[in-house]
């Protein structure tokens, strides 16, 4: 894929700076991303890796003090989380949350539709939502039983996180950002949230896989691995990057910023 | 004392003089009716700011300090008619429904049953069922300590009656909707009722007030029931009144042996309201549930005063009243679940929580428990909160905007007592009727 010569960019990040409550966490980010590409971020701890997706995706106690992101052409930046959305962009939550008396079903399908109104097209009827829920319930391996409970209301760690790659698959966003979804998975899960976003790699869209381990990306492979530290990329490669990095350390590329 | 409640109320007890003066009713009644002003003449209206536990949160002085005054009509005109009713409330057909109309019972609005068992005026019940509105009117809803409820009793003279023999279950749901017109103002009701219940019947109830006025009123209401042993009855309160209303509501209800007692209480209506619930569990493995619901906005304030007294042992009772507050709105939730030495193996939960639409909305909550038994499991709980901003930007991550995604939460928040409704007209309707009140843009109050 990443031999393409008619590249498509889906997102542009330019020197993107970010701080959260008056702290500086990016300071000057630069990223792109062509359709059909997996990108990777990793980083240690508190490198900024959340923020950059949390950023993307709009999450409003985050201020953006410098740069510009497009996505798909359009301004990212200037557009609310709602409208991301139904534009595309996918945030798979570190911390999903849980919605007391929200049943997953209702509230998967108040999403579905407001995409679709949002490209002019009709509410999805309930058959279709019902054919189409059951396939992708079973391509992630939830127990259906989930869809009918309070979304992530008493859900395990893994549950919580293979609804948000259902989530996913119902929503089929252009550009999916995937923050820490590996984290506090087993073998099993893992391998599981892996398989259903292989499933959804296509040459039309684009994942933005953020992580701290390189576990994950012995099972989706990445086209590109950016290093993050101190809210800056310092290193970016192919996926020999991340092997090397497993071996040698954040301190590593950090002795390399130095 | 007697002088100065006189003075202060002067209107009520001209009321009271006219009301007497042309009384025919039973001896028995007349005497209640005299004991209980005489009460209400040394008790007044809870006013008191100091010392006043029942009353801590709720202020009574505006009320106190309008003249209401009492305007029976035995003959009510249908100013109110059936479609201005029905417009305000459900009405399914195949229910029994009684309607009072400012007080007074009104046979073209209603559907009385008297075959076997009773769903009819009280005044109607006056020839057939004397003694046992006699043994019964009175006995839950004690005057002693309670002026609202000395005042109703004093002007009792018509109400509506529930009475289902034992070993019966009722066929038919039975409502009683008490409407409070614009004809004559400022206006006091007194809706009375008394439920019996007798051994091992089943009936469900629902009392619903509403009103078709803007002006201030005041509606004092008290409600008596009685479950005998292994009966069950389910019951739902609604107050629907205008937002300029006053409404203070006492429900006393007894339970014995073995007995079920499920209610949901819904409060959207009223500036000021007062819901004063009291369940006596006072037999053996009796099962109590009282639930409620009330949403508030602008400068209302709602008061639940919820009182659940385990008297036996091997009892169970689950509280859950949920509250949604908007505006400058006020909230109480108060009351005791008390747990009585005798009352082992009592097995009771009480929970209150509250979801904060504005930064100005209030609400004390203090649930308490009293346990005097040594064996028993209780527990309880109370949380108030804004619609989180985490929550909210998961929502609209997912392509909901701001409206769409607070319904839905307080739409789910306030689900969890509507879906306890088991008769489905009425679960619609109050579906409807809540959600209609909830704003359309509201805005969240965390940290964004």
């Amino acid at each position: 894929m990443t031999e393409q010569t008619n590249q498509n960019p889906i997102l542009t990040v330019n020197n993107l700076r970010v701080s959260v409550e008056d702290q500086e966490i990016l300071r000057g980010v630069d990223l792109s991303v062509n359709a059909g590409e997996v990108h990777a971020i990793m980083g240690p701890n508190g490198s900024g890796k959340s923020t950059l997706a949390n950023s993307l995706a709009g999450r409003p106690e985050y201020t953006i003090t410098a740069g510009e992101v497009s996505y798909q052409g359009e301004n990212l930046l200037e557009m609310e989380p709602e409208d991301r959305a139904r534009a595309g962009v996918f945030l798979a939550f570190q911390y999903p949350v849980e919605l007391p008396g929200v049943r997953a079903w209702q509230f998967l399908k108040a999403a579905v539709d407001a995409r679709r109104t949002a490209r002019g097209e009709e509410e999805m009827s309930a058959r279709e939502f019902d054919r189409m829920l059951r396939e992708k319930v079973q391509m992630v391996e939830i127990d259906p039983e989930l869809t009918r409970r309070a979304v992530n209301e008493g859900f395990s760690g893994g549950e919580k996180k293979r609804n948000e790659i259902l989530q996913m698959a119902m929503l089929d966003p252009t550009l999916a950002l995937l923050d820490e979804t590996d984290s506090g998975l087993d073998i099993d899960a893992l391998r599981i949230v892996s398989d259903g976003v292989n499933k959804l790699r296509r040459l039309d869209n684009a994942i933005v896989l953020v992580t701290h381990y390189q576990r994950i990306l012995n099972y989706i492979t990445p086209d590109f691995v950016h290093v993050l530290v101190d809210g800056r990329i310092v290193r970016s490669g192919g996926p020999e990057l991340a092997h090397e990095l497993e071996e040698k350390g954040y301190d590593w590329v950090r002795e390399g910023v130095g | 004392m007697t002088t100065t409640t006189l003075n202060r109320y002067p209107q009520y007890a001209s009321d009271f003089e006219a009301l007497t003066a042309e009384d025919v009713g039973p001896a028995w009644l007349t005497n209640l009716r005299l004991h209980a002003w005489g009460r209400f003449q040394e008790l007044g209206l809870p006013i008191a700011r100091r010392g006043n536990e029942k009353w801590k949160y709720t202020d009574a002085r505006p009320l106190a300090n309008v003249a209401f005054g009492h305007a029976p009509d035995l003959e009510p005109e249908t100013g109110a008619g059936r479609d201005a009713v029905a417009g305000a409330v459900a009405l399914p057909p195949d229910w029994v429904n009684l309607v009072f109309v400012d007080g007074g019972f009104s046979p073209a609005l209603s559907s009385p049953v008297d075959d076997g068992w009773y769903a009819g005026s009280l005044a109607g019940a006056l020839d057939n069922r004397q003694s046992l509105l006699e043994e019964h009117l009175s006995r839950q809803a004690s005057f002693d300590d309670d002026g609202f409820v000395a005042l109703n009793t004093a002007f009792l003279r018509d109400g509506a009656l529930v009475h289902i023999p034992r070993s019966f279950a009722a066929p038919r749901p039975v409502q009683l909707v008490f409407v409070t017109t614009g004809r004559r103002q400022p206006r006091v009701t007194y809706p009375r009722t008394l439920v019996v219940a007798e051994a091992d019947c089943e009936v469900s109830l629902v009392e619903t007030y509403i009103s078709l006025t803007d002006e201030r009123f005041l509606t004092n209401a008290v409600t008596e029931i009685a479950v005998g042993d292994g009966a069950n009855v389910t019951h739902n309160r609604l107050l629907l009144e205008s937002l300029d209303a006053y409404h203070v509501g006492v429900s006393r209800v007894y339970q014995a042996t073995d007995s079920s007692f499920a209610s949901a209480s819904f409060a959207k209506g009223a500036a000021l309201g007062r819901n004063d619930f009291q369940a006596l569990l006072d037999g053996p493995g009796a099962n109590c549930t009282l639930n409620g619901l009330y949403f508030t906005t602008g400068s209302q304030h709602m008061d639940n005063f919820i009182n659940i007294d385990h008297a036996q042992p091997h009892c169970t009772s689950r509280l859950l009243y949920k509250g949604i507050l908007d505006g400058k709105s006020r909230a109480v939730f108060g009351g005791n679940v008390t747990v009585r030495k005798e009352a082992q193996k009592t097995d009771a939960q009480q929970t209150d929580k509250n979801l904060l639409l504005s930064p100005e909305a209030e609400v004390d909550s203090k649930p308490s428990l009293l346990i005097y038994a040594d064996d028993v499991k209780c527990g309880h709980g109370a949380t108030a909160g804004h619609i989180d901003a985490d929550t909210l930007f998961y929502m609209r991550s997912r392509g909901l905007d701001v409206a769409t995604a607070s319904q839905l939460l307080i739409h789910a928040f306030a689900s969890e007592i509507i879906d306890t409704v088991e008769l489905e007209p009425l679960r619609d309707y109050l579906d409807a009727r809540f959600m209609e009140a909830i704003p359309d843009a509201t805005l969240p109050m965390g940290r964004t």
